[in-house]
């Protein structure tokens, strides 16, 4: 296949941030195409996270990564009516649970405020059991964070794409990029699907930044390590048991394992931090899920009755430094996007302002849509109108999550269809439930026939 | 929004609640409403196609999908009311249910509601498996749904988990439909059941792992291989399409989370008395709801005498009782159905408790009121083996606050 037309820009990438840039571009007026390597967007790093939308009242201060939090929170609670997306805005509590750690939360909160997050209050051993009564009681001392909020981290950049997609942008799936000559003018990139000329390239490969960089340039400006986090998943029984996300204090390595509801219904523990060398596979392993399972009954002590529903790994695009690696190279007309480590879902939109802002001082000139489109994405939060609650969904295809016919059909159709099973999970909810498809998996093979790169059935008995 | 009221509503069509239905319309109650949300009402035998159900019910050996049709064709010539492709979605105080429905969401007001929803497996997740999650993870029931419902084969060289009863059947479906499992896989030392797992696989000429556990499972979008440790600390690779996990049944009570009904943690179903109602008495419940896991016939016989119960409440009302007394389990009991009783102890209505084992133990089975003992017997108890015990035993609790039953070893 040869696709003739040239564009402004290509993005490479259809993670969070690939989606949220090809949003910003197409915005601004320029003419964008979205190069992913799988059959769907958001199979690397943005597939497994912690569903938070962050304040930013930890980041480092003065960092490139807290200015994309901030404008990326800011973006987000902008356009979420706009494009139908949820939130729920939970408030967060760091807990102490020991002297040293209530020492900490002074300079915690200080941080909080330089990082212009003045919504920030410490809490007494009384309030924070008063606010969460399930919390272990050796809980010392809060610091309440009230803007921390969750949303649903997939329904997110499928809107930032899709609303890219309704108002020009293309995308080429199943396209990974082997190499690319630059001419002075245009790249020359050489994919999987034949040829793609475009004026700037922006890498936002996540996972593969280094290895994409390094076939474009030559050589990489960063080296990408991942860092696995394991997460486990509990039965919606769960909810009940906490208002807040329930934050550790942070420590020089890592944020630590946090304690959150999900906008699903459900509740999570995660993740865990381990660096490994494979970029795609994500293992979950028996003993740090029984870890997480008991650090979750340490903290709400209930939970240790409650069900698992699910359990996960995802991985973090970390490099070898801690800070985001973003740079734009204006002699190439190259920008890469790296080192997104664990605050993408909520920055983003941030970065990608970021990237255009870098990308237009240095001359490049477009003019910005004036109308452009915007529609409402199907709504999978527990807390807000669901698909079944309107006649006509002809029936209930996963009982668990209440998904209907009607949005198993919406979800193979449209301009970014469902092509995995994850795929299909992650827009409908279907198998992700409790049952993880006891009832439902055999009338989803059928529904989705002929639809997905690995189907369900292998076939039928004739 | 559209509004029902009726006598009874009944959640769910299986064996149980079909069952239940019919005692209803037999005693004469007018308007039984049975909901389903699947498409047919019949339960899990619909898709289960090895012949041995009904002998109770109709007096000959059916295979599964018959019988659901039987029991369909009963409950519509009795007049039953059946509702398919109806979820309920939250039982309410005072008989509400909310309910969806393709048509929109409609509410049903119930004099009483049996809760009949069954059990189901527990699936790979929930076993905290190492390895990748891929396609081709599936359980029996729903193997079950692919072959018989479907007409789809999900993979043809799967790993089987478990030698529970279901785990036989899970054998007998993969030979039924030509698919050739790679190895049967079990963390106990023994079987959970030990005929005919000591002799069939081997004639089967499936390799048998005990004491083994699953380290890995790999592949690429689809099951390729999983890694077995070995009884013996030795390491297996075992080429395979697919990962079956059968049995560790748990009851499917979606409905009732975050609802008033009080779940029990040891059956993880509904907590009811001795007639089958629930912490709200305008609530029951029967069947495999009430603990994993029991045969369909058995859920049948259940769900008569329980519909016959609530018959009764609607008629001269169940035996007023002053109080009722909790069940305390001690250790080796997993689960202990009812899980409290109305005293006095006047009328037995299901007139046994059932008791599940946690553990393998040999000691006296003890019944104590208030540190009394009521009633002992030396026993050995197995897990996932049925103990019944009357209740004529706890006659003498009626003044008791605590009932307590438990295995001392000696």
């Amino acid at each position: 296949m040869i696709f003739d037309s040239s564009y402004d820009v290509a993005v490479i990438g259809g993670g969070v941030v690939g989606c949220a840039m090809a949003r910003r571009f197409t915005l601004e007026g320029a003419k964008v195409v979205l190069l992913e390597k799988a059959p769907d967007i958001l199979t690397g790093a943005s597939k497994g996270n912690s569903a938070i939308l962050h304040t930013g009242f930890d980041a480092p201060p003065g960092s490139l990564e807290l200015t994309c939090i901030r404008r990326g929170y800011q973006e987000y609670l902008e356009i979420r009516e706009g494009l139908g997306l949820p939130w729920l805005k939970t408030g967060a509590v760091v807990v102490a649970w020991n002297e040293h750690e209530a020492a900490q939360l002074d300079a915690l909160e200080a941080r909080a405020k330089a990082n212009g997050v003045i919504d920030v209050r410490q809490i007494s051993r009384n309030e924070l059991l008063e606010r969460e009564p399930n919390l272990s009681p050796k809980a010392q001392a809060g610091l309440v964070v009230s803007g921390e909020s969750i949303i649903d981290p997939w329904s997110a950049p499928l809107a930032y794409l899709r609303q890219a997609i309704e108002n020009g942008a293309e995308t080429r799936f199943s396209t990974p990029v082997l190499s690319g000559t630059f001419s002075g003018s245009t790249w020359n990139l050489v994919t999987e699907s034949g040829p793609i000329v475009a004026r700037t390239v922006i890498n936002c490969a996540g996972l593969f930044g280094d290895i994409v960089e390094s076939r474009l340039l030559g050589s990489a400006g960063f080296t990408i390590r991942p860092v696995k986090g394991q997460f486990v998943v509990f039965d919606k029984a769960a909810t009940k048991l906490l208002n807040s996300i329930l934050l550790r204090v942070p420590t020089e390595r890592t944020k630590g394992i946090l304690l959150a509801r999900t906008i699903f219904g459900n509740v999570l523990i995660g993740p865990t931090a381990e660096e490994q060398q494979d970029r795609e596979r994500a293992t979950v392993d028996r003993n740090s899920l029984k870890m997480l399972l008991e650090r979750a009954a340490e903290i709400i002590p209930a939970l240790k009755s409650i069900p698992v529903t699910a359990v996960y790994a995802g991985l973090r695009p970390a490099t070898e430094r801690r800070e985001y690696r973003i740079s734009f190279h204006p002699a190439w007309q190259y920008a890469a996007v790296g080192g997104i480590r664990s605050t993408g879902l909520t920055s983003a939109l941030g970065i990608a302002r970021h990237v255009f802002a870098l990308y237009s001082e240095r001359g490049s000139r477009h003019t910005a849509l004036e109308r452009p489109l915007w529609s409402q994405t199907a709504n999978l939060a527990e807390h807000c109108a669901r698909d079944w609650q309107s006649p006509g969904y002809g029936e209930i295809i996963c009982h668990c999550e209440l998904t209907t016919r009607r949005e198993v059909e919406q979800a193979f159709a449209g301009p970014l269809p469902a092509r995995d099973f994850g795929g299909l999970k992650r827009r409908t909810r279907a198998g992700m439930g409790r049952c993880q498809g006891f009832y439902c998996s055999a009338r989803l093979a059928d529904l989705s026939r002929g639809r997905l790169v690995d189907p369900l059935a292998l076939e039928g008995r004739g | 929004m559209k509004q029902l009221w009726v006598d009874v509503a009944i959640v769910g069509g299986g064996p149980a609640g079909i069952a239940a239905a019919l005692e209803l319309r037999r005693r004469g109650v007018a308007r039984v409403v049975l909901l389903d949300r699947e498409e047919t009402i019949g339960g899990i035998p619909r898709h289960c196609g090895h012949p041995s159900f009904g002998l109770f019910e109709f007096g000959r050996l059916l295979r599964g999908p018959a019988y659901a049709r039987k029991l369909a064709d009963a409950a519509f010539a009795a007049g039953v009311e059946i509702r398919t492709r109806h979820t309920v979605v939250a039982p309410r105080e005072e008989g509400h249910l909310e309910v969806a429905t393709p048509e929109g969401i409609l509410a049903i007001h119930a004099a009483r509601t049996i809760i009949a929803t069954g059990a189901r497996e527990t699936p790979l997740a929930a076993r905290l498996i190492s390895g990748d999650r891929l396609i081709g993870c599936l359980t029996t029931g729903s193997l079950q749904a692919f072959l018989y419902l479907h007409n789809l084969i999900p993979f043809r060289r799967p790993v089987i988990l478990g030698t529970e009863i279901v785990s036989l059947s899970a054998v007998l479906t993969c030979r039924f439909a030509g698919l050739q499992p790679a190895a049967v896989i079990e963390s106990d030392p023994w079987p959970t059941v030990q005929r005919p797992w000591d002799f069939l696989p081997r004639m089967l000429g499936i390799p048998m792992y005990f004491g083994a556990e699953i380290t890995d499972i790999r592949g690429n979008g689809r099951v390729q291989s999983v890694r077995v440790e070995l009884a013996d600390g030795g390491v297996r690779e075992i080429a395979c399409d697919g990962v079956l996990c059968t049995g560790r049944f748990v009851p499917e009570i979606g409905l009732l989370t975050n609802s008033h009904l009080t779940v029990d943690e040891g059956s993880g179903g509904p907590s009811i008395d001795q007639f089958g109602r629930c912490s709200d008495p305008q609530y029951f419940a029967a069947g495999n709801v009430l603990r994993p896991v029991e045969t369909a016939g058995w859920s049948y016989r259940e769900g008569r005498r329980i519909g016959g119960f609530v018959a009764d409440d609607l008629s001269q009302g169940l035996p007023n009782y002053v109080r009722s007394v909790q069940i305390v389990r001690r250790p080796h009991v997993k689960l202990v159905v009812p899980q409290r009783v109305a005293m006095p102890l006047s009328s037995e209505g299901l007139g046994q408790l059932q008791l599940r084992f946690d553990s393998v133990a040999t000691g006296d089975l003890t019944v104590e009121a208030d540190g009394q003992c009521l009633w002992r017997r030396r026993i050995k108890a197995r897990p996932e083996r049925r103990f019944l015990v009357s209740l004529t035993n706890l006659d003498g609790a009626s003044g008791a606050d605590v009932i307590t039953i438990g295995i001392r070893e000696n």
